[in-house]
C-alpha cells in the first residue's frame, strides 16, 4: 500500500477527482471506438508509424489545439479565480499549480508544437522537397514532444503538478520547498520533449540546407522557410542549456547534488541565468516562424511581393544574435549593479530597431496592394498593431531602472501575452486557415472564421489590456487572492469577461473546423487562395511524394513567376520516385520513453534502468537495420497526377 | 478591430487619469519619482509610436483594400529601397540612443544613494523574508519588527535584502522599484521617503502557497517621531532570542511583532556575497592553509 501512496494527489479537489473519471472514461472511449471502427490497422499503418513529414505536421497540430484548450483551461481557472477579491473558488495551492502549469503548457506543448506543425508541413514543400532530410528522425521527434507532453499532463491526477512557476526558479524548486513529485514532472517532461526539439532542429537545418530545389539559392527561400532556418539555429544553441539545466537540476532533485541550492556551495541565481539563456532565445524561436507565416500572408492577400526581403532577413539574423544577450533583462532586480543592467537594458532595447524594420515591411508590402480581408489576413492586420503594443512595452520593461517597478507585475504578464497570442498564436490561426486546404484539399469558414477572429482579438484586448493598468498600481503577478481594498477587483473583473471571450472564440474555431469538415465542397483546386510562394505549386491536399517532378526555382516566389511570367517550374519526364519506409520504432521509442520518464519521476530505479536499456536496444537496432527505403513508380505517380486533374507544368 | 484599439485606448486614458493615481505613477520618495518620470516619458513616447503605426496600417488599409481597386489592376512589384529602410532603420534607433541615455543614467541614480541625500548617513534596514513573513532589523537601533516598517522621512534609507527560503522581491511602490532578496547573497536597495504617510510593501516575486498574503505595512513619519518610536520599543518590547527567531522562521503567517535586539548577532546575514572582492580573500585563505 506504501508503495501505491506516492501516486495519490497530494491536494485533491473534487474537480480533480472529476477529471481522473473524465480521463478514465475518455481513454475508454477512444479504445472502443477504435475497436468498433475497427481503424487500429488504419492507426497504426497511417499515422503511429508514418514518416511523412505532412502527416507528422498534422499530428503535431493535433497535440498542439489539444493543449491549447488545456492550458486555456487554466487560463480561465486563473481569470476566474481573480475576477473578484477574496475569491474562494481556489485555493492558493490549486492556484500555483494552474498558472505554473498553464505557462508550461503554453510554451513548450502548444506553442512549440504549433510552430513544428508548420516547419513540418510548409517547409519541404516551400524548398520542393520529398521530405525532410532525416524522415525517422522526424517521427522520433514527435513521439518524444508527445511523450513529454502526456508525462506533464498526467501530473495533476497522478503525484501532483508543479507548483513552482513555469519558471520553476530555485530554491523554491528544490525538494526543500516542493516536496511533491510535481516538479520532477516539470524537469523530466521538458527534458524529453526538449530532445525532441532539439532534433527537429538539426533535421529542418539539414533539410534546408541540403534538398533545396534547383535554383534556390539561399537568399530565394520562401520567408517561410528562411524563418524557419534561422529558428532553428537558435534551437540548435539555445536547447543544449535546457537540456544540462535540466539534468542538473534533476540531480539536485533525486540525488541531492547542490547545484542550485542555497548551501554547500550551490547557487540558486545559476539556475535563473540558465534559463533565461534557453528561455529568452525560445522566445524567438517562437516569433521567427510566425513572423514568417506572416509575411506570406500578408504578401499573399496584398497581391505583392514582400517588400525588403533582404532587411526582412538581416533583421531575423540581427535578432538571433541579439536573442542571446539579452536574459539579465528577465531579473534586472537581481542585484547585479548598474553597468550589468546598463550593458543588457541597451542590448534589449536593441532588439526593438529590427522588429520595427520587419513591422515596417509588412506595412509597406501592402502600399500598392490589393488587399484582401480574409480570415488569415485579418489575423495579419490584427497582430501588426497589438504586436506593436506589446513590443513597446517591451522597451518600457527593458528600461532597468523603470523595469524594477514593472518587474513581476500583471504589467509584465500584460506585455508577454501582448507579444506571445498577438504574435503567435495569431500567426498559427492564420497559418492553420491558410494551410488548410493545403492539409485537407478544402477550406475552412470565411464567415465562422471571422467571428472567431473578431472574438479572439476583442477578448484578448478586455482580458490584457486592464493588466497594464493593475500592474502599474501594484497587483503583483502569481497572487491567487487579494482584498477589496487594493481596487483590483473591476479591473480584473473585466479580464474575466475578455478571457470569456477569448474561449467563445475557441469553441467558435473549433465550430468552425467541424462545420467546414461536413459543409465545405471538396476538391477545392490547387489555387484557393491566389497565392506566390513554391507550397501552392502542387495539388491539394498534397500527395504523398509532394512534387511529381522536381521544381526549377528562379526567386523566392516561383509559382507567382510561373503564373504570370511564364517561368518554367517542371522540366521533363515524371519518372520513379525514391521515399522513405515507415516505421514503428519512433513509436516505440515514446512509450519507452514515457516510460522511463514516469519512472523517473518516482524514482523507481529498476524500471528507469530497463526502459533506457530498451531506449538503447532501439538505437542499436536502427544501426544495424538495412532500409533502403522504397520506390514509387513512375506509372503510379502518373495515376495519382491524373485523379488531381492532371499533372502540373 | 481599429474601433476596439481606440476604445482600448480611450479606456486606458480614462483610468489612468480618471480614478486614483496608481501606486507607481504616485511617488512618495526620489527613487519613485524617477522611475513614475520615465513610465510617463516612456508612455507618451511608446503611446507615439503605436499611434504612427496605427495610422500607417489604417491608411494602407483604406487605400489599397481589393473593393477599392478596378478589378484588373495589378499590383506593381516594389523592391526594397535604401532611403526608405534607412529612414525606418534610422529612426528607431534615435529612439533607442535617446532611451539608451535616459536608461543607463535612471540605473545609476536607483543604484545609488538618492539624489539631495547623499551627505547624510543612511539609515541602514536589513530587511530579510522568511516563509511568508518579513523581518525588519535596525542594526543601529538594535531593534527588530515582524511584518511592518517604520521609516524616518527625509534620510536616506539603505536595505540590505536576503532570505531565509526561495527569493523573494522586496516591494515599496511609491517609494521605490524592488530587488530580490536570495539566501546565499545579500543586495542593497537605496530608497528614501518625501512624505509621512502609510504605504502598501509586498514581496513581488512568487515564494509559494502564501505568497499572496506575503505584505508589510510602511509607515514614514518624521526623524523625531521616529525616534520616539525607538525610544518607545527599548522600553516596552521584549528581547530578540535566537530561540523565538527560530520559532517565526517556521512557515507561515504572523501579525505584527516588535522586539528589542536583532538576530544579526546570532544569525547573520549571508554576507559573502559572489563578487570579485571575496574571491581574493578565499585565494589568501588557499595560500595560508598550504603554507
Amino acid at each position: 500500500m506504501e508503495f501505491f501512496e506516492r501516486f495519490a494527489v497530494p491536494h485533491p479537489s473534487p474537480a480533480i477527482y472529476a477529471s481522473m473519471v473524465a480521463i478514465v472514461l475518455v481513454s475508454i472511449a477512444i479504445v472502443v471506438g477504435i475497436t468498433y471502427f475497427k481503424k487500429w490497422g488504419y492507426l497504426w499503418r497511417e499515422w503511429l508509424t508514418t514518416v511523412d513529414h505532412k502527416k507528422i505536421g498534422i499530428m503535431y497540430l493535433i497535440s498542439a489545439l489539444l493543449m491549447l484548450f488545456r492550458g486555456g483551461a487554466d487560463a480561465i481557472m486563473m481569470r476566474a479565480q481573480l475576477a473578484k477579491p477574496e475569491n474562494t473558488l481556489l485555493d492558493a495551492q490549486h492556484y500555483n499549480e494552474i498558472f505554473t502549469t498553464h505557462g508550461v503548457v503554453m510554451i513548450i506543448f502548444m506553442a512549440m508544437p504549433f510552430i513544428f506543425a508548420f516547419m513540418n508541413i510548409v517547409v519541404p514543400l516551400q524548398i520542393g522537397a520529398r521530405d525532410v532530410a532525416f524522415p525517422r528522425l522526424n517521427a522520433i521527434s514527435f513521439w518524444l514532444f508527445f511523450a513529454g507532453a502526456m508525462l506533464f499532463n498526467i501530473s495533476f491526477v497522478v503525484g501532483g503538478s508543479p507548483d513552482a512557476g513555469w519558471t520553476s526558479y530555485f530554491p523554491l524548486a528544490g525538494t526543500d520547498f516542493s516536496q511533491s513529485v510535481g516538479t520532477n514532472y516539470y524537469m523530466i517532461a521538458i527534458q524529453i520533449s526538449g530532445i525532441g526539439s532539439l532534433m527537429t532542429g538539426i533535421n529542418m537545418i539539414t533539410t534546408i540546407l541540403n534538398m533545396r530545389a534547383p535554383g534556390m539559392t539561399l537568399m530565394k527561400m520562401p520567408m517561410f522557410t528562411c524563418s524557419s532556418f534561422i529558428s532553428c539555429i537558435i534551437i540548435l544553441f539555445a536547447f543544449p542549456v535546457l537540456t544540462i539545466a535540466l539534468i542538473m537540476c534533476t540531480t539536485d532533485r533525486l540525488f541531492a547534488t547542490n547545484f542550485f541550492t542555497s548551501t554547500d556551495g550551490g547557487m540558486d541565481m545559476l539556475w535563473a541565468n540558465l534559463f533565461w539563456i534557453w528561455g529568452h532565445p525560445e522566445v524567438y524561436i517562437l516569433i521567427l516562424p510566425a513572423f514568417g507565416i506572416y509575411s506570406e500572408v500578408i504578401s499573399t492577400f496584398s497581391q505583392r511581393n514582400l517588400y525588403g526581403y533582404k532587411s526582412m532577413v538581416g533583421s531575423m539574423v540581427i535578432i538571433s544574435l541579439l536573442s542571446f544577450f539579452v536574459w539579465t533583462h528577465h531579473f534586472f532586480t537581481m542585484g547585479q549593479g548598474a553597468l550589468t543592467n546598463s550593458i543588457f537594458s541597451i542590448t534589449t532595447m536593441a532588439i526593438a530597431v529590427p522588429t520595427g524594420v520587419k513591422i515596417f515591411n509588412w506595412l509597406l508590402t501592402m502600399y500598392k496592394g490589393k488587399i484582401r480581408f480574409t480570415v488569415p489576413m485579418l489575423y495579419a492586420v490584427g497582430f501588426i498593431p497589438l504586436f506593436t503594443v506589446g513590443g513597446v512595452t517591451g522597451v518600457m520593461l527593458a528600461m532597468s531602472a523603470a523595469d524594477y517597478q514593472y518587474h513581476n507585475t500583471m504589467f509584465l504578464v500584460a506585455h508577454f501575452h501582448n507579444t506571445i497570442i498577438p504574435g503567435v498564436v495569431f500567426a498559427m490561426l492564420a497559418g492553420l486557415t491558410y494551410y488548410w486546404p493545403k492539409m485537407f484539399g478544402f477550406m475552412l469558414n470565411e464567415r465562422i472564421g471571422k467571428w472567431g477572429f473578431w472574438f479572439l482579438t476583442i477578448g484578448f484586448c478586455l482580458a490584457f489590456f486592464p493588466m497594464y493598468i493593475t500592474g502599474l498600481d501594484g497587483q503583483a503577478r502569481r497572487m491567487y487572492t487579494y482584498s477589496e481594498s487594493t481596487g483590483f477587483g473591476p479591473l480584473n473583473m473585466l479580464s474575466f469577461i475578455g478571457a470569456g471571450l477569448m474561449a467563445i472564440a475557441f469553441i467558435i474555431i473549433v465550430y468552425n473546423v467541424l462545420y467546414s469538415i461536413k459543409n465545405s465542397p471538396r476538391n477545392v483546386g490547387d489555387e484557393p487562395w491566389n497565392a506566390r510562394s513554391l507550397e501552392w505549386a502542387t495539388h491539394n491536399p498534397v500527395p504523398e511524394y509532394n512534387f511529381a517532378r522536381t521544381p526549377h526555382v528562379a526567386s523566392s516566389e516561383a509559382f507567382w513567376d510561373a503564373k504570370k511570367k511564364g517561368h518554367e517550374l517542371f522540366k521533363g519526364e515524371i519518372e520513379k520516385i525514391h521515399m522513405p519506409n515507415n516505421s514503428g520504432v519512433p513509436f516505440i521509442m515514446g512509450i519507452i520513453f514515457f516510460i522511463c520518464g514516469f519512472s523517473f519521476v518516482f524514482a523507481l530505479w529498476i524500471p528507469v534502468v530497463v526502459s533506457l536499456i530498451g531506449i538503447f536496444a532501439c538505437m542499436t537496432l536502427r544501426s544495424f537495420e538495412k532500409d533502403d527505403g522504397r520506390y514509387i513508380s513512375a506509372d503510379e505517380v502518373k495515376a495519382t497526377e491524373a485523379k488531381f486533374g492532371g499533372a502540373k507544368s | 478591430m481599429k474601433r476596439t484599439l481606440l476604445l482600448s485606448f480611450m479606456m486606458l486614458a480614462v483610468f489612468l487619469a480618471g480614478c486614483e493615481p496608481l501606486l507607481v505613477l504616485d511617488p512618495k520618495g526620489p527613487q519613485a519619482a524617477r522611475q513614475a518620470s520615465d513610465t510617463w516619458l516612456l508612455i507618451v513616447l511608446m503611446s507615439g509610436i503605436v499611434i504612427i503605426v496605427l495610422v500607417l496600417l489604417i491608411y494602407m488599409l483604406v487605400k489599397f483594400r481589393a473593393s477599392k481597386q478596378p478589378e484588373d489592376y495589378e499590383p506593381p512589384h516594389i523592391e526594397g529601397s535604401p532611403v526608405v529602410e534607412g529612414i525606418f532603420i534610422g529612426i528607431p534607433i534615435i529612439i533607442v540612443t535617446f532611451l539608451s541615455f535616459v536608461s543607463v543614467k535612471s540605473n545609476y541614480i536607483v543604484e545609488n544613494t538618492p539624489e539631495g541625500y547623499v551627505d547624510q548617513e543612511p539609515l541602514v534596514i536589513y530587511a530579510s523574508s522568511s516563509n511568508w513573513k518579513w523581518h525588519f532589523s535596525y542594526p543601529e537601533e538594535n531593534i527588530e519588527t515582524v511584518n511592518y516598517l517604520y521609516i524616518p522621512t527625509d534620510r536616506a534609507l539603505e536595505f540590505k535584502l536576503y532570505s531565509y527560503g526561495p527569493i523573494t522581491s522586496f516591494w515599496i511602490p511609491q517609494l521605490g522599484g524592488q530587488k530580490y532578496a536570495m539566501a546565499d547573497m545579500v543586495t542593497t536597495l537605496h530608497l528614501a521617503a518625501d512624505m509621512p504617510g502609510e504605504y502598501m510593501g509586498r514581496n513581488a516575486n512568487f515564494s509559494g502557497k502564501g505568497f499572496a498574503e506575503n505584505t508589510f505595512q510602511v509607515t514614514a513619519m518624521s526623524q523625531t517621531q521616529f525616534d520616539e518610536w525607538v525610544q518607545e520599543v527599548h522600553e516596552t518590547a521584549e528581547p530578540l532570542t535566537e530561540e523565538t527567531f527560530e520559532q517565526l522562521l517556521e512557515p507561515g503567517h504572523l501579525g505584527r511583532m516588535t522586539f528589542t535586539g536583532t538576530h544579526l548577532g546570532f544569525n547573520p546575514p549571508p554576507e559573502h556575497d559572489h563578487g570579485a572582492e571575496t574571491v581574493h580573500d578565499e585565494h589568501a585563505d588557499h595560500a595560508a592553509e598550504q603554507h
